[in-house]
């Protein structure tokens, strides 16, 4: 029987650092079907005695990309795999690599708007493929998906993608990403400054509406927050989907 | 196993098995870590769902089965029972083994004073708050083998490790040491419990890497 | 809203079934994430993603957001993924 998810081996092709402790790793693999975005890949790694570790990442990099995958993981104190990735792996070396797995956090251009993306810290990633693959079907089309994407994350310099959210956010295709900054804010911040809370979720969902398809993405506690908060504004369940990643990094 | 790709520079996070100090002095580190296992000084915490909060004044103790009659402590009346320091080894099946680990509770040898054990009675089933369950053969439990433990590192067991009071089976792998353990059933044909019923061995000795059902 | 976080450490290590969906997928030879169940213990139709996922164990157990009963366990042994969907009265697979 075939096996549907072998383990391949990819090859680091690029290292690019994010914020202090967030990296994306370029990772080129050969015979990659091609993903959705949202999808995630397992990453596993096995020392000389046998002892292997599995983590999921997500896919950062949108499907238009092909041939290779971008990997944005974030370094969690006392994590076997990210503490390895960060601090040991290098351009050129190898890693086994097994997906693009995921039929339940996947978005489409094709899909129907509004788009409404939540996303706490490194659960960023996922929603990013998303805006990625948004951006390259929205060149060229005559209308584009309202979409908001309400992003937190503890001070300024951590949050992932900055630059390339406010580009996408300017291209004037009817995408806003909206910040709060949980710990500290710069001189001047008039965004929002605590996590987020039902108040929050309905003010940054209105110009959207009701008719909104939702993904959260982010530590388990922020997902909860955010899905409960749209379940009381009465979103129906089946437009919001969820993925938790534990809890938050330190 | 067939054979695996190696990663680069990959070690984990595994300490040295001869740097932690043991009470122990007579063995080793590494003699005392069974084999596929790696020392730990953390303690993890493993579960299979949400943490049980049983409220003191509501809890209880139990034995019934295959018993004359079954007996019920309190709170207060178990952990008035002669309690003794337990200092032991402990191992996971997830591969982890933690050395000197100290508790303090009841042996199941003087639990079982309070009964008459039928003579068919065998096996011995562990009932937990959140529904967990785990077996053992009775001789796997007596002659100060097993107990129930409300204390950890000289504090009340914590919530998280499977307190108020969880069972402590230091001869076999952890998930038979179940945590809010709420009583135990005897019986004469063996039950496998939560793990044991989906691939885990059924009986689980560390040193004979009983991992799982067939090893 | 601080009183509504949960205090409880362990909750905030709750994923859910996005989690095994590797897993699932190498266990069943397909893409089980989007597929529904419904809960043997109350009856809530979920799909395998929402389910929430205790994965620091000897093995995966995926339990109802609504009752927190079991739905599926799953153990990855030496040489096979073993799964116990008891507690999913049905899954259901759509046609294509």
């Amino acid at each position: 029987m075939l096996n549907p998810i072998p383990w391949r081996i990819a090859t680091i092709s690029a290292v690019h650092d994010e914020t202090p402790s967030v990296r994306t790793y370029t990772i080129a693999l050969p015979e990659w079907p091609g993903h959705r975005a949202g999808q995630h890949v397992d990453v596993r790694l096995t020392a000389e005695d046998g002892y292997s570790v599995e983590r999921s990442y997500s896919i950062a990099s949108e499907p238009e990309r092909t041939g290779e995958i971008d990997l944005t993981v974030e370094r969690i104190e006392g994590g076997e795999v990210s503490a390895f990735l960060h601090d040991v792996a290098v351009v050129g070396d190898r890693l086994e690599v097994r997906g693009p797995i995921g039929g339940y956090f996947v978005w489409e251009a094709s899909s129907p708007g509004p788009l409404f993306l939540v996303a706490g810290g490194s659960g960023v990633v996922p929603l990013m493929a998303m805006l990625r693959h948004r951006a390259r079907a929205a060149a060229g089309a005559r209308s584009t998906i309202p979409t908001r994407l309400l992003f937190s994350s503890r001070h300024l310099e951590d949050v992932i993608y900055r630059d390339e959210l406010d580009r996408l956010a300017a291209a004037g295709d009817g995408l806003e990403v909206v910040h709060t900054l949980t710990r500290s804010q710069p001189p001047g911040w008039t965004g929002y400054s605590r996590r987020i809370d039902d108040r929050m979720i309905a003010e940054v969902l209105d110009p959207l509406g009701a008719g909104a398809r939702t993904f959260i993405c982010g530590p388990t506690p922020l997902v909860e927050v955010a899905a409960n908060a749209l379940d009381r504004l009465g979103l129906p369940r089946d437009r919001i989907r969820t993925e938790r990643f534990g809890p938050s990094g330190p | 196993m067939t054979d695996r790709f190696v990663t680069r520079g990959f070690v984990g996070r595994r300490s040295d098995p001869t740097s932690p100090p043991g009470v122990d002095s007579g063995r080793s580190p590494a003699d005392r870590t069974p084999p596929g296992q790696y020392l730990t000084r953390d303690f993890p915490i493993l579960s299979a769902g949400p943490t049980p909060r049983t409220p003191l004044d509501r809890w209880s103790f139990y034995l019934e089965g295959l018993v004359r009659e079954p007996v019920t402590w309190t709170w207060d009346a178990f952990t008035a029972l002669p309690a003794k320091d337990w200092t032991v080894d402990i191992s996971c099946v997830t591969k982890w083994t933690k050395l000197d680990m100290r508790w303090r509770g009841v042996s199941i040898d003087t639990l079982l004073e309070a009964v008459e054990l039928d003579p068919m009675a065998a096996f011995a089933i562990a009932h937990c708050d959140g529904g967990y369950t785990t077996n053992l053969p009775i001789g796997d439990l007596v002659d100060g083998q097993a107990f129930v433990a409300w204390e950890y590192d000289g504090r009340p067991l914590e919530a998280e490790h499977g307190g108020p009071a969880r069972l402590v089976v230091p001869a076999r792998y952890f998930w038979k040491s179940a945590k809010w353990i709420r009583g135990i059933r005897f019986v004469d044909r063996d039950v496998p419990g939560f793990w044991e019923s989906l691939g885990y061995h059924n009986r689980g000795d560390q040193w004979l890497e009983e991992r799982y059902s067939g090893d | 809203m601080e009183d509504e976080r949960a205090t409880d450490a362990q909750a905030d290590h709750v994923l859910d079934g996005n989690a095994v969906a590797g897993m699932l997928m190498a266990a069943f030879g397909s893409e089980m994430s989007a597929i529904p169940g419904q809960c043997a213990h109350c009856g809530t139709m979920s799909m395998v993603a929402e389910l929430r996922a205790y994965t620091r164990a000897p093995g995966a157990v995926l339990r109802c957001p609504t009752c927190a009963g079991v739905v599926l366990r799953i153990v990855e042994t030496r040489d096979a993924v073993l799964v116990d969907a008891r507690g999913a009265s049905y899954l259901r697979f759509a046609r294509r």
